[in-house]
């Protein structure tokens, strides 16, 4: 006897009409997200967010099965099906926020949440915390971590390019800094949702 | 996933309704459900609904050579796909039926009506012509895909906008978007499907099925249709037989039907003009309506980084060093190195074999796989030139060509190893392990 779920999430990174420079100093672009807009799948979410294929796929994956308690559900398969729809940049973040989402929308047990922030650096060294597409491409490296809600614990890292550790210590704080923001965000979209007003 | 089936009473319940001219969601027989139109921030990029049923589409354009038979023409490219969120039974192995007769129909619509203008999309004729690919997704499954996927092709089509292109004498100059503003397609009329669900013979007839619908149907009608009343495609699948009138009736409503869609497509590009002319906002993240309880949004958010570098120095002062210090590689021979000493073989005796005495460096010890596999050894016995026959047993001969002053191993596969001995130089006896019993 099998059982499925199918928490499905379509994305959509795009930053609106964004195309000025950022300045100094990070920032998150703006957020959207809606849930429960598919009506086939049991649970789905669309998150915005201002090879590889396979490789991604793993990463989100692994990620997922860190979180998601399985011992509730034996016999089960857990679907995730993730459609990009535009990519303006931190793409796996993204990806990482909507299979959260989806997977809140379609009430799988999970231990904790989890987010995705993109840090850049920049051939100065300067950090740049969720990059456009173009920042990505002139970047010296790119640092995505997937944190999770509880302690704002690293569940996986995938990075490319070059940089010290220190500076990895520091992307790595500032996107435990970012995540606050995050799950701020998670909350309260789904307080709105689960409100009675 | 296999799909649910449709139980009796269900089928039972939604062919009376149909009888009695009632639709589980209050519509009437000619009347479509709700259409949406909303478009991404590139161009070329919309997502269609159509009641639930919802579809992307994106366009885009490459330079290529043309075809041989048709070298002044430019090459237009579909795809539609059944995403496995659009409903459990969309398997990426599963949906072939569909999918081809899906495809087919879509192509026919779009590219044998000719309703973009081919020849517009030459650049130097039998060298460069523009190609266009449009890819649809479907999203969620809730009837009528052929509807909402053949309304996302052209919308998307009339909203994408091309790269301009200048060709003086021999030279081709390609501008960027930031250069020169994309140019649109030339597009010359819009066909647009209607579907057409029979019921009890032929009996009965409802305009835009829904997923229920088209379970029980007996068979469907599609017109593909533009607002001048032409009709680019029609097909009848099901194998319902209908009359001719019925025909012609379903061509009238499937008339009036496209023009009504016809001018709501418009509506929605030229919506999507001004905002962008404006400078106004948009893109999907505009769409989301913002009084709807399942959505939210954020604006744009600045993160206080400041504090970052004193902790990240405070987090590297008190890490510790990494404890295991790896060891160096021991170059045996070239393109042979250890790194690190093997484990213990764990399977204890098999059959007669003898353990194998340390014999030479192995390859990589950290590939360690437990599947056993034949080990050969090769030892040097002195500085023999001549070439060593190994064994006399049935397996095949192996002679060793040119045998070198530090022992080799060959192996099909690695097993753990018996490597407690640092490896030595003088001559080791040969050993020879039986086939483990697999």
């Amino acid at each position: 006897m099998e059982g499925m779920m199918q928490p499905d999430a379509k994305m959509r990174t795009e930053s609106g009409a964004e195309s000025s420079p950022r300045g100094p100093g990070c920032s998150l672009r703006h957020f959207a997200c809606e849930q429960n807009l598919l009506s086939r799948p049991d649970g789905s979410a669309s998150f915005l967010q201002g090879v590889a294929e396979k490789s991604r796929e793993r990463l989100i994956r692994n990620t997922c099965e860190a979180v998601v308690l399985g011992a509730l559900h034996p016999r089960t398969s857990i679907t995730v099906v993730l459609q990009v729809v535009s990519d303006a940049g931190s793409l796996l973040a993204c990806c990482l926020n909507a299979a959260c989402m989806a997977l809140v929308d379609a009430g799988v047990p999970m231990r904790a949440l989890f987010c995705g922030v993109t840090c850049a650096l920049d051939a100065e060294g300067t950090l740049v915390l969720d990059p456009t597409a173009k920042q990505e491409k002139e970047a010296r490296a790119i640092l995505t971590f997937a944190l999770d809600s509880v302690e704002r614990k690293l569940l996986m890292s995938t990075t490319k390019g070059l940089y010290s550790d220190a500076e990895l210590q520091q992307c790595l704080a500032a996107a435990q800094a970012a995540s606050q923001h995050v799950f701020r965000f998670y909350r309260e979209s789904l307080q709105r949702r689960y409100s009675k007003s | 996933m296999k799909e649910t089936p449709l139980s009796n009473c269900e089928r039972r319940f939604l062919l009376r309704a149909i009888e009695e001219k009632k639709r589980l969601d209050g519509r009437q027989t000619y009347d479509y459900r709700n259409i949406k139109i909303t478009f991404g921030t590139d161009y070329g990029c919309c997502i269609v609904e159509l009641g639930k049923t919802r579809v992307l589409g994106q366009v885009s354009c490459e330079l290529v050579s043309p075809k041989l038979n048709r070298a002044t023409e430019g090459i237009l490219f579909f795809n539609l796909e059944l995403s496995q969120m659009a409903a459990p039974a969309f398997e990426p192995g599963r949906q072939s039926d569909l999918l081809v007769k899906l495809n087919r129909l879509l192509e026919r619509c779009l590219r044998n009506s000719k309703c973009i203008d081919t020849e517009s999309l030459c650049v130097v004729a039998g060298e460069k012509v523009w190609q266009i690919r449009v890819d649809l997704h479907l999203l969620n499954h809730d009837g009528n895909i052929i509807d909402a996927a053949s309304i996302a092709a052209i919308v998307a089509l009339c909203h994408f906008r091309r790269p301009d292109v200048s060709v003086q004498g021999d030279e081709v100059t390609l501008y960027t978007p930031e250069e020169r503003d994309p140019v649109p397609l030339s597009i010359h009329h819009m066909p647009i499907c209607v579907s057409f669900a029979f019921f009890q013979q032929g009996t009965y007839l409802l305009v835009d099925p829904n997923e229920r619908e088209e379970r029980v149907m007996d068979g469907l009608l599609v017109i593909a249709m533009n607002k001048h009343r032409e009709i680019c495609t029609i097909q009848s699948s099901g194998g319902i037989m209908l009359l001719k009138d019925q025909v012609l009736r379903c061509s009238k409503i499937a008339g009036v039907k496209v023009l009504e869609i016809t001018e709501l497509i418009q509506k929605a590009l030229e919506n999507d003009q001004k905002v962008r002319k404006e400078g106004g906002k948009f893109g999907f993240a505009e769409s989301i309506a913002s009084q709807r309880i399942t959505a939210f949004k954020m604006e744009k958010a600045p993160i206080d980084t400041s504090d970052v570098e004193e902790k990240a120095e405070e987090i590297i002062a008190e890490a510790e060093p990494p404890s295991e210090v790896v060891s160096k590689p021991v170059l045996w021979t070239p393109g042979t190195a250890q790194i690190g000493e093997g484990i213990e073989n764990s399977w204890g005796d098999l059959e007669d074999s003898e353990k194998e005495e340390d014999g030479g460096g192995s390859d990589e010890a950290i590939i360690l796989d437990s599947i056993k596999m034949d080990t050969r050894e090769v030892s040097n016995i002195g500085s023999q030139d001549a070439p060593i026959v190994l064994s006399d047993s049935e397996e095949e001969e192996m002679i060793i060509l040119e045998p070198d002053k530090n022992p080799k191993k060959i192996r099909t596969q690695t097993i753990s190893a018996k490597q407690e001995k640092a490896p030595s130089k003088k001559p080791v006896k040969k050993r020879k392990k039986k086939r483990a019993a697999n």
